[in-house]
């Protein structure tokens, strides 16, 4: 789309939730609008703010704006990495996309593995922008901007997170209050639509008051949409049906099986574009499609409420960890680490001699700017074991962990250990992995846009401020919104004990009634001709792993996700490399 | 080496390093600290004593100062092997 004389062109993927207002604004400053969209009002909004604009925003967009005149580019992306954006430099120019396939279809771009990549998956789960899975291919960080002129480029933040305390909360009412306000006022934003809009329902806390929010904006019919799994251990759908009966909503679930997993893996891995070590998006693929059959195009979800408002386990392990370490011969203190992961029974098994094995605190951690993710970064990155020879030469020695140090915000010294937990869960994370692999990728998948109050950015601002005492109250998650959800919700889900959405992983990836047999092109894309062939795992170790997964024996969370990391890594390397779809490079 | 030594080397090899041949693994190596060991690999260690050896891992046996290394294991299942001959005699 361009202005009326042609002197800026847009092109958008997204949506602005509060165009309406912006478009009020700039009416009365004299600009004339063509349609109703929100693109238009980007335009417009640029033409009078410039670069400036993008601080107005409130929604979820990765745009392009092209200055002929001037022959300057600008690209932005939202503040928390909901839509993604990807940019490539070639000798014939610039390239940017929504999509990596869409830059990989440039013939003079190589189609290789980035093998740095490759080590900070197998160590934070996720890339690291501008660094993605494919060399010669940046991604736009979440909150910034770029812009190329006389070929320089230029990449700079807009917005960022900022956890400095604010004086002005002063108490625990006035802070539920302001949540809850900011929440409605987030959801009846999101509610702005041409058609009509679900919501997912996973029978936890987020999703629920999202759904009971939606009905209190007076929205009589409600869709809502749940996973359940045939495995009792990951499923919730008991919570899900009491959730809609007490909200009562028009409810659909999608049942998941393992095999269900297994069967549509490589469609997944095309869309997340990056390998992953868990199988937990794929059945929010299968549920996309059911939105989609059910002729719904846009959901509101509840992604977002565990790092802003302080619901994830790992920030619990981390406060009964720090607190054990300030009295490291207590016999009490490490009796609080019975308190978490209930739902791991493996974990759960363990003697009190074993937990303390695990979960101690060494010297050297106590004073690390990542000291709640050392234990989670550290068990992944064990599994570079299975790396080839090859593959750790061209990685050389990275060192993962003090190039992220390099990125911190320079605030992040004197913020609470609390909120330097939150700082890395959203700021990498959220946009890496729940997001891109699990969010927006998994509903794109079948064009369904998902929507999320809890990353609209006033509630991010809000939340990101508050003392870490009202996220989580001793070791009870999300107390605040758990506190302003009293009689919004049924209280069995309120007072539930978080259960993290989970699916099954290797398992997934054996035939029904045929032991020790692995769905074909998982077959393929292991044997050791076809990890040789790729050059990034040792065919021996993955022999071996393989061999435990075919024997039932890979029962671990470290075996399950280096065999889910390998396995869509290969499925990176045929799909976007090997046998890259011809029609995209026509 | 014995032969129980040479059972549990086998064991760290194939299924805790997976083969791996250039991570040195000596006696006192603690599975922990290197992190060769996780939640569930204490469960799977257990069951392969309790079915090579033949022995009952008790709750109380749970410790790392029995299992967490090559010559931990070792001991552990020499004065479980003893025992239950002593017991059987």
């Amino acid at each position: 789309m361009a202005n009326e004389d042609q002197s800026l062109w847009i092109t958008f993927n997204g949506e602005i939730f509060n165009y309406v207002e912006l478009r009020n604004e700039l009416i009365k400053k004299g600009y004339r609008f063509r349609t109703q969209s929100d693109t238009e009002v980007i335009l417009h909004l640029y033409e009078e703010k410039g670069d400036a604009c993008v601080r107005d925003l409130n929604g979820q967009w990765a745009f392009a704006i092209w200055d002929p005149k001037r022959e300057r580019l600008f690209l932005s992306r939202d503040r928390l990495g909901v839509r993604p954006l990807f940019y490539a430099r070639m000798k014939e120019g610039f390239g940017f996309a929504s999509e990596i396939k869409s830059l990989l279809a440039i013939p003079s771009l190589p189609r290789e593995i980035d093998p740095l990549a490759l080590d900070q998956i197998f160590t934070f789960w996720v890339t690291i922008p501008p660094t993605t899975m494919f060399a010669g291919i940046s991604e736009l960080p979440p909150g910034h901007c770029l812009t190329l002129q006389e070929g320089k480029i230029d990449i700079t933040p807009y917005w960022t997170l900022d956890y400095d305390g604010d004086a002005r909360i002063k108490g625990e009412k006035e802070a539920r209050e302001e949540l809850l306000a900011l929440l409605i006022d987030a959801i009846r934003l999101r509610l702005r639509s041409d058609v009509p809009v679900g919501a997912y329902l996973s029978g936890g806390l987020d999703s629920t008051v999202i759904a009971a929010l939606i009905k209190k904006l007076g929205v009589t019919h409600l869709k809502t949409f749940s996973v359940a799994f045939e495995d009792k251990a990951f499923d919730e759908s008991p919570f899900q049906e009491e959730a809609s009966r007490f909200l009562g909503t028009d409810h659909q679930t999608i049942v998941c099986r393992p095999s269900d997993i297994g069967r549509v893996f490589p469609e997944v891995i095309w869309h997340t574009e990056t390998p992953i070590v868990r199988a937990a998006p794929a059945p929010l693929f299968l549920l996309s499609k059911l939105v989609r059959e059910q002729g719904y195009k846009v959901v509101l979800t509840g992604e977002g409420s565990d790092e802003v408002l302080g619901g994830y386990d790992i920030f619990k392990e981390a406060k009964i960890r720090r607190f054990w370490a300030k009295q490291p011969q207590s016999k009490f203190r490490p009796l609080l680490l019975r308190r978490l992961y209930p739902y791991m029974k493996n974990l759960q098994a363990q003697s009190d001699a074993y937990l303390r094995a695990f979960f101690h605190v060494r010297k050297e951690e106590i004073n690390s700017p990542f000291f709640s993710h050392l234990p989670r970064w550290e068990m992944t990155s064990k599994l570079k074991l299975f790396f080839s020879r090859e593959m750790k030469e061209r990685i050389g020695s990275p060192e993962p962990l003090r190039q992220l140090e390099k990125r911190l915000p320079c605030g992040y010294g004197q913020w609470e250990p609390f909120a330097q937990s939150q700082y890395l869960e959203t700021a990498y994370l959220l946009p890496g992995y729940i997001l891109s692999s699990q969010g927006d990728r998994m509903a794109m998948a079948h064009s369904v846009e998902g929507r999320f109050p809890f990353l609209d950015y006033r509630v991010v601002q809000f939340a990101a401020r508050l003392p870490s005492r009202l996220k989580m109250r001793v070791l009870n998650e999300k107390y605040l919104l758990k506190q302003a959800a009293v009689s919004l919700i049924p209280d069995t889900i309120r007072k539930r004990h978080k259960q993290p959405y989970r699916a099954p992983d290797s398992q997934s990836f054996l035939v029904p009634g045929r032991p020790q047999v692995m769905v074909d092109y998982a077959e393929e894309a292991l044997s050791p001709q076809a990890i040789r062939e790729a050059g990034l795992f040792d065919p021996d170790r993955v022999g071996k792993l393989v061999e435990k997964v075919r024997a039932g024996q890979a029962i671990g969370v470290k075996d399950n996700m280096a065999f889910v990391g390998i396995l869509s890594a290969q499925l990176v390397v045929d799909r976007f490399i090997k046998h890259f779809p011809r029609e995209y490079t026509r | 080496m014995t032969s129980i030594e040479a059972q549990v080397r086998q064991y760290v090899t194939d299924r805790l390093l997976f083969g791996r041949s250039d991570v040195v693994v000596d006696g006192e190596t603690s599975f922990l600290e290197s992190g060769l060991i996780d939640s569930t690999g204490v469960l799977e260690l257990v069951a392969f004593l309790e079915e090579c050896f033949r022995i009952k891992v008790e709750d109380e046996d749970l410790v790392p100062a029995n299992l967490d290394s090559v010559n931990a294991l070792v001991k552990f299942i020499e004065s479980k092997s003893a025992n239950l001959i002593n017991t059987s005699s």
